[in-house]
């Protein structure tokens, strides 16, 4: 261990050492009174951190004998889970203050939860990975049930918990038979035994329960059963959380474990990813149709897009890596538009989660509407919006790697997804009059609206160049 | 100019973004405003899209008026206008401004209306010029947002399941096209249409899931685009959303709808279907023109019997198409010359007929056939427009529509004459539906109350008639204004073609 090593964890200990003295300073002062500053504090630092990691971060180094990797990839992701957990945060800040939520273990834990990520997307070692993994994960247990007094926020809670615990398990089994038969728990050690050709059958097990685990957490079919519930019952502030930065971090561990790992039999996983992938696309978009609350509707969409951001992960090289990783950047600067708006659906001061919400919303609100009808027919896949480049480059990647049935699975699901969003677009604009949202929406959360419903137009014209940024990252990553 | 072509295409999108920014409020000066400005910026287009008419070389069967710029994974935002699209373009431009000032009447959120016109004329335009397959593919998808919007906010009664049947059908049958452009786009390595009408795709029998595939990935490439441009034209039996769409939609709608949007599928045949994937063109030929057959015959006995005006025309222009496709897939000179003219000719055929149900539609607020009768005792002027793109609709000698389906039954005889027998029965029982209406919406005695104080066609009325007047008959006399435009260019589609026929025949046997 030398000071080179401690400098490449810096951005991780720098936020965990903000979270641990500010939750010091909270609780000596005023506790909830200092909370509006904590999330303002907390999201300042996170999108400092991030451009800090952006502009600094340069080459390939590892850290810990290999056990932390800081690489193009890592920062891609790093940077990505960063500025959507601070965007998350000053969104959720007006809505929590005028629901009595507003608790300084939010931000605080939220900041935990992605000193977690950030070392789940470095982790060169199964032990890294686990200890980033849990590190977020308990820390959103928590979140999830942050509404104590509501039955629905404490079960979702409770049912993420058992669940998580369980997919925990499974990962741990997965990398404790990985371990046996590798003999060593990083992944630079295991690559070398799975690449000499033939891989041991309990190797490949290991890799199955891994899989699995790692599936849970990005909520792919068939291990998405929390996913609705959890939306459903978690705080919406919180739901925008969870469907941005964790599932971006689940899926850059996700592409971690299978390429770092496992690079050199693709052939053993990709089936088994493009499995996931096609199952997942399917379920979100038919399961979808029946919602009638918007959270669940999100969960399910959610659920899908996992499916076609695996469909890059199953062409196993670095073309699909990069539409992945595309796909995700694209995917998290939707949701956060589509949960800003979420965020501000309430009648009469109240809440207001039924689609029914949206009604004739393009009579009373046309620059929300407007600006939901993007976004909405971005999330569909509908060009010239962004959302069709995310679909395109991961078609591409999987049509270059001779999975033509995947693509055609994907595209005729993305037709069937399209029915719900469209149903929304129903609501707001051909729908009844006389039972509408009336809630104004704070400043914060109609600048993310607008912001993402505009990126989502103007970035037809180059998608800001993160083609390029992508592709150094797949490349750091394949090789 | 460099930027021509992309000038005309955007200059609708710039008016739109300008009315979205600019005009505030919803009175009545803001809603003039709005359909002013929409007026000005489509006819502006218009004018803007005459220079490259003027400029347009007929002899030269490239493309023209090419811009190129870099974009996204190594894709081209490329544009340029050979013989064959130049004039969808035109047909493009030229219909707008009349459908602009067909919507005058309409009062409910008159600004995001003239908007959505104005964001689709911009998509349409884009798809007649990209020479870049993702970029066509942009252009070709986008234009159903619009759509879904104006049939689903505009529209009549049932529009919602109008909108969503329109949207979710269109939806499905490109997303297969993009399967297919992806899956070019790894073969060939490129986006660019010009390197990929120079590229030829394997044509060897492949087998998939057991099945022997005759012509291999073309045939696989063939049946993904037919797939779009099929429901797009639409071919039977996947027409069914075009009579939904058409009846509910608002009456510019459906003019948009039947006058553009559809040559859209017939444009992408002759695009992409026939240069690209020569050998499953030849062999799924005889295919697609019997089902051309079927749609001409059988939606002109479904047109027999309809009770609404709309649904009528919407099954007449179904029929009609049938004559566009079973032209492009007879191959030859006289079939492609006459699928465009008819093409061309229908757009202002149809839209005109959509224009003159909407005039009594504004007045008594049905499209039920027999709702009307008489109408010539009170408006003799429309009652002679009506006649006239009646006729023109029934193919009558002097107008557009009789050389369109002369040329196109002439190519089709030549190529198959079973096929050219089923289809001019057509003509036939397109003059039995179209008559029929006639007679029973405008002749006869006026005997009921509610039209004894129907109203003649207004200036504004007469003025949006008169181009399409003039249009009609002009092409009728003088056909060779369009033939000598695309001939060349279709000439040089048909060598080519031929050219890709015989030397892949000669491989094959040569590996045999």
């Amino acid at each position: 261990m030398t000071s080179a090593d401690f400098y490449i964890v810096l951005p991780e200990v720098l936020l965990a050492v903000f979270a641990m003295l500010a939750l010091v300073v909270a609780v000596y002062t005023g506790k909830d009174k200092t909370a509006p500053l904590m999330f303002w504090l907390t999201a300042a630092v996170m999108a400092a951190l991030a451009v800090w990691i952006g502009l600094n971060g340069e080459g390939d180094n590892a850290a810990f004998g290999g056990m932390f990797n800081d690489d193009s990839f890592s920062r891609f992701s790093k940077v990505i889970i960063l500025l959507s957990g601070a965007a998350i945060l000053l969104m959720s800040a007006p809505y929590m203050a005028k629901r009595d939520l507003l608790k300084f273990e939010y931000p605080l834990l939220i900041a935990l939860a992605t000193v977690g990520m950030m070392v789940m997307v470095s982790a060169g070692d199964l032990m890294t990975l686990y200890m980033g993994l849990e590190l977020q994960s308990l820390a959103l247990y928590v979140v999830a049930s942050l509404r104590r007094d509501s039955v629905k926020s404490t079960e979702a809670g409770l049912k993420y918990f058992v669940l998580g615990a369980l997919s925990s398990g499974m990962l741990l089994y997965g990398a404790s038979l990985v371990y046996g038969f590798a003999g060593t728990t990083l992944f630079g050690g295991i690559i070398q035994t799975a690449s000499e050709g033939h891989v041991s059958l309990g190797l490949l097990f290991g890799l199955v329960f891994l899989i699995s685990g790692l599936a849970f957490k990005v909520s792919a079919v068939p291990f998405h059963m929390w996913t609705p519930d959890v939306y459903e019952g978690a705080p919406t502030p919180v739901t925008a959380f969870f469907a941005t930065a964790p599932k971006v971090a689940a899926m850059a561990m996700f592409a971690r474990v299978l390429f770092d790992a496992f690079g050199g039999v693709t052939g053993d996983w990709g089936q088994v990813v493009a499995i996931l992938s096609i199952l997942s696309m399917a379920l979100g978009a038919i399961a979808a149709i029946g919602q009638t609350n918007i959270k669940r509707l999100m969960a399910y969409s959610s659920i899908a897009h996992m499916g076609f951001a695996l469909m890059g992960l199953a062409a196993g090289n670095a073309g699909g890596v990069q539409a992945m990783l595309i796909y995700l950047a694209i995917y998290v600067t939707m949701n956060i538009g589509t949960f800003a708006f979420i965020l501000s659906m309430e009648r009469d001061g109240r809440p207001v989660t039924d689609i029914s919400g949206l009604n004739m919303l393009s009579k009373s609100e046309p620059l929300k509407a407007l600006a939901m009808l993007v976004l909405l027919f971005s999330l569909a896949g509908v060009p010239p919006l962004v959302g069709f480049f995310g679909k395109f480059y991961v078609l591409k990647a999987a049509v270059d790697a001779n999975l033509v049935w995947l693509a055609v699975g994907g595209v005729i699901a993305s037709v069937i997804g399209a029915f719900y969003y469209l149903r929304l677009v129903f609501f707001m604009y051909f729908g009844k009059e006389g039972d509408g949202i009336d809630g104004a929406m704070a400043p914060v959360a109609w600048v993310f609206l607008m912001g993402s419903a505009a990126i989502m137009v103007v970035g037809v014209v180059n998608l800001f160049g993160i083609e390029a940024l992508a592709a150094t990252a797949a490349n750091a990553l394949v090789n | 100019m460099e930027n021509m072509l992309s000038i005309v295409t955007f200059v609708p999108l710039v008016a739109a973004a300008i009315m979205a920014l600019g005009l505030h409020g919803n009175d009545a000066a803001a809603q003039r405003n709005a359909k002013w400005l929409a007026l000005f910026a489509t006819s502006v287009t218009f004018i803007a899209s005459l220079a490259i008419l003027f400029q347009f070389d007929p002899t030269d069967t490239g493309f023209q008026f090419v811009e190129e710029r870099q974009w996204l994974m190594g894709m081209t935002y490329k544009m340029g206008v050979d013989g064959i699209s130049v004039l969808f373009v035109m047909l493009t431009t030229f219909l707008m401004p009349i459908t602009i000032a067909a919507c005058w009447k309409v009062e409910t959120r008159v600004k995001e209306y003239m908007i959505a016109f104005l964001l689709l004329e911009t998509l349409m335009l884009g798809v007649f010029m990209a020479l870049d397959l993702v970029l066509f593919y942009l252009f070709f998808e986008a234009g159903l947002i619009p759509m879904f919007l104006i049939i689903g906010i505009w529209g009549g009664k049932e529009r919602i399941y109008a909108a969503f049947k329109f949207f979710l059908y269109t939806f499905l049958g490109s997303v297969l096209m993009l399967v297919a452009m992806v899956a070019m786009f790894v073969d060939a390595g490129t986006t660019d249409m010009v390197a990929l009408l120079a590229h030829s795709f394997a044509s060897d029998t492949i087998a998939v899931f057991g099945f022997q595939i005759v012509g291999g990935l073309q045939t696989l490439l063939f049946l993904a685009f037919f797939a779009s441009f099929a429901v797009k034209m639409p071919m039977w039996p996947v027409h069914t959303w075009l009579p939904d769409a058409h009846v509910q939609a608002p009456t510019a709608g459906s003019v948009v709808l039947a006058a553009i949007l559809l040559k859209m599928g017939g444009y992408g045949f002759l695009r992409f279907s026939m240069p690209m994937f020569p050998v499953a063109f030849d062999q799924l030929a005889t295919f697609v023109l019997w089902l051309s057959a079927i749609a001409i015959v059988y939606t002109s006995l479904v047109a027999l019997a309809q009770k609404d005006m709309k649904k009528l025309i919407a099954y007449s222009s179904v029929a009609h198409m049938g004559y566009v496709t079973a032209g492009i897939f007879s191959a030859n000179q006289q079939g492609i010359d006459g699928a465009i003219f008819q093409m061309i000719s229908h757009g202002f055929i149809s839209g005109a007929l959509f224009l003159c149900v909407g005039v009594i539609y504004d007045r008594m607020h049905t499209r039920e056939i027999d709702a009307y009768g008489g109408l010539v005792n009170r408006m003799p002027a429309y009652a002679l427009i009506f006649m006239l793109f009646t006729m023109a609709n029934v193919g009558l000698p002097g107008t557009s529509g009789f050389v369109g389906e002369f040329l196109t039954l002439v190519g089709i005889f030549q190529a198959n004459t079973w096929v050219a027998m089923f289809a001019t029965t057509g003509v036939i029982l397109s003059a039995a539906y179209g008559l029929w209406l006639y007679r029973r919406v405008v002749m006869g005695a006026l005997i009921k109350e509610s039209l004894k104080s129907i109203t003649d066609l207004t200036t504004r009325e007469r003025a949006i008639f008169a181009p399409l007047v003039v249009m009609t008959i002009l092409l009728g006399v003088y056909p060779s204004l369009i033939t000598d435009m695309i001939g060349p260019s279709v000439t040089a589609l048909i060598t080519d073609y031929h050219a890709a026929l015989p030397a892949m025949g000669e491989t094959q046997a040569a590996t045999h």
